[in-house]
């Protein structure tokens, strides 16, 4: 028996992430775990990170877990597969710039900043189902069908990881510009789009997810 | 690029929707889950639940209805309806709601959206604006169905509660509303052009030209509709297909 360890701490609705994650475990013998206990984390095999609101909010929300944030440092480092959600993977980055300098894992060599579409009809939050451009192929898209004509991600946010080391980038959104829709580095993956949310797309990337072995 | 939104919204009361539903194939065409399943099958961007329960002690039944389909339904779900503290937004996004709309309680207390948006994140505030046109140009908060004014200009009130911190409006014409005679365009325009969040539009789909003119006219990021699907009028397929064939970016199956 193997388990995913889904972290709580207190930001929004970590119900549905449950069942999605459960849902595409399903026939697995994958126990899914709604989580504040740092002990848990350490045993699980995998480890998602949800978050919505605000950066720093969900900062202060983390760090208040006691524990939870030096686990999720250390288990990190030791190779576990991690998966960030929305601002789950925001804080992956090394600052979030959102009303406040606030510090983020720094996994991720990158600034959360506000999008600035090009086109300023534009509407600010990006709020809805957008199309995925692959900027670099990875292991979570296997199987995944990409591009103009390929499958939908649900987007909400006003923020976005501008990254400092472009190889990291793995999918782009196109709204008004690039925006970063998921990036990845080693045992550590994050989406700005909710896989909960997205329906085929999303359950696809939560089962790639689970048989990854970065 | 970033598609345009079709939301089916259901009236829900005491657990069950208001008049059902008129779908093949549905088991109970009154469960709230079961159309909620179907609709997700059929491809809807969205769902909204409205709540128009109206005794204290059923007021809970609707955790469970959204605590149901969000195990179901891998989509947004939106609940409104009787959304009065934060206590209230807490319960609905902890049962598996993605957004809830304040109404009444935005009219009588502006500070609430606020209080809302910092706490849960400005991507969960919808605020709802029930509008009747009082003049040429001139739209009024309207509140109980549209029965009682407010006295309130509805363009300067969603540029004050998307200052305060709401994510989305949704603007629901109280004059077109039920009547099928399209979206009361020149109010959607009015809003969409002075705010940066996105808009639903609401109130008076009959055809689907209309949600053509919501979108292309109105500007609005999404669109709204209950009877022309419920009641097999039109699918969601349908729609989706006649907007996309007007030049409308839509999400197709």
């Amino acid at each position: 028996m193997t388990s995913v360890a889904i972290i709580d701490y207190g930001s929004g609705n970590l119900h549905s992430a449950a069942k999605a994650f459960e849902r595409a475990a399903r026939g697995s013998d994958t126990q899914i775990l709604v989580t504040s206990d740092p002990d848990k984390v350490r045993q699980a095999e995998r480890i998602v990170l949800p978050g919505v609101g605000a950066f720093r909010d969900c900062h202060d929300g983390l760090k208040a877990v006691p524990g939870m944030w030096q686990t999720l440092e250390d288990e990190a480092r030791r190779g576990k597969p991690l998966f960030g959600i929305c601002v789950g993977m925001q804080l992956m980055a090394a600052r979030g710039l959102e009303h406040v300098e606030t510090k983020g894992f720094g996994w991720i060599d990158g600034d959360v900043k506000v999008i600035e579409p090009a086109d300023s009809t534009l509407k600010i939050p990006h709020m809805g189902w957008n199309t995925l451009d692959l900027a670099k192929p990875h292991r979570l898209f296997d199987g995944i069908a990409l591009g103009a004509d390929g499958l939908h991600a649900y987007f909400v946010h006003s923020y976005h990881m501008a990254l400092k080391d472009e190889a990291l980038l793995i999918a782009t959104a196109d709204y008004g510009g690039k925006v970063t829709a998921f990036v990845a580095r080693d045992n550590i993956a994050g989406s700005q789009f909710h896989p909960e949310k997205s329906q085929a797309l999303g359950l696809a990337l939560i089962a790639n997810f689970l048989e990854w072995r970065p | 690029m970033l598609k345009a939104r079709i939301i089916p919204c259901l009236d829900v009361k005491d657990g069950r929707v208001v008049k059902g539903v008129n779908f093949v194939n549905l088991r109970d065409a009154g469960d709230p889950v079961e159309i909620a399943k179907a609709y997700d099958k059929a491809g809807a961007d969205e769902l909204c639940f409205l709540d128009i329960t109206a005794t204290h002690e059923n007021r809970g039944i609707i955790f469970d209805v959204v605590r149901r389909t969000a195990e179901a339904c891998f989509m947004p779900l939106t609940v409104g309806g009787g959304v009065r503290t934060t206590d209230d937004i807490r319960k609905l996004l902890l049962a598996g709601a993605d957004k809830v709309s304040i109404n009444t309680a935005a009219v009588k207390n502006r500070d609430f959206v606020r209080q809302g948006a910092e706490k849960f994140g400005s991507q969960c505030i919808v605020v709802a604006i029930d509008a009747k046109q009082v003049a040429e140009g001139q739209w009024q908060i309207f509140t109980h169905g549209g029965r009682e004014p407010t006295g309130i200009d509805a363009i300067a009130f969603a540029g004050e509660v998307v200052a305060l911190g709401a994510g989305e409006l949704l603007v629901t014409s109280m004059d077109r509303d039920g009547t099928g005679t399209g979206f009361d365009i020149a109010l959607m325009r009015a809003i969409t052009d002075k705010v940066r969040v996105p808009v639903i539009a609401s109130g008076g789909v009959g055809t689907l030209d209309h949600l053509v003119e919501g979108v292309r006219d109105g500007h609005a990021s999404a669109v709204l509709a209950a009877s022309i699907f419920h009641f097999g009028q039109f699918t969601i397929s349908q729609a989706k297909n006649h907007m996309a064939e007007r030049g409308i970016p839509m999400r197709l199956a």
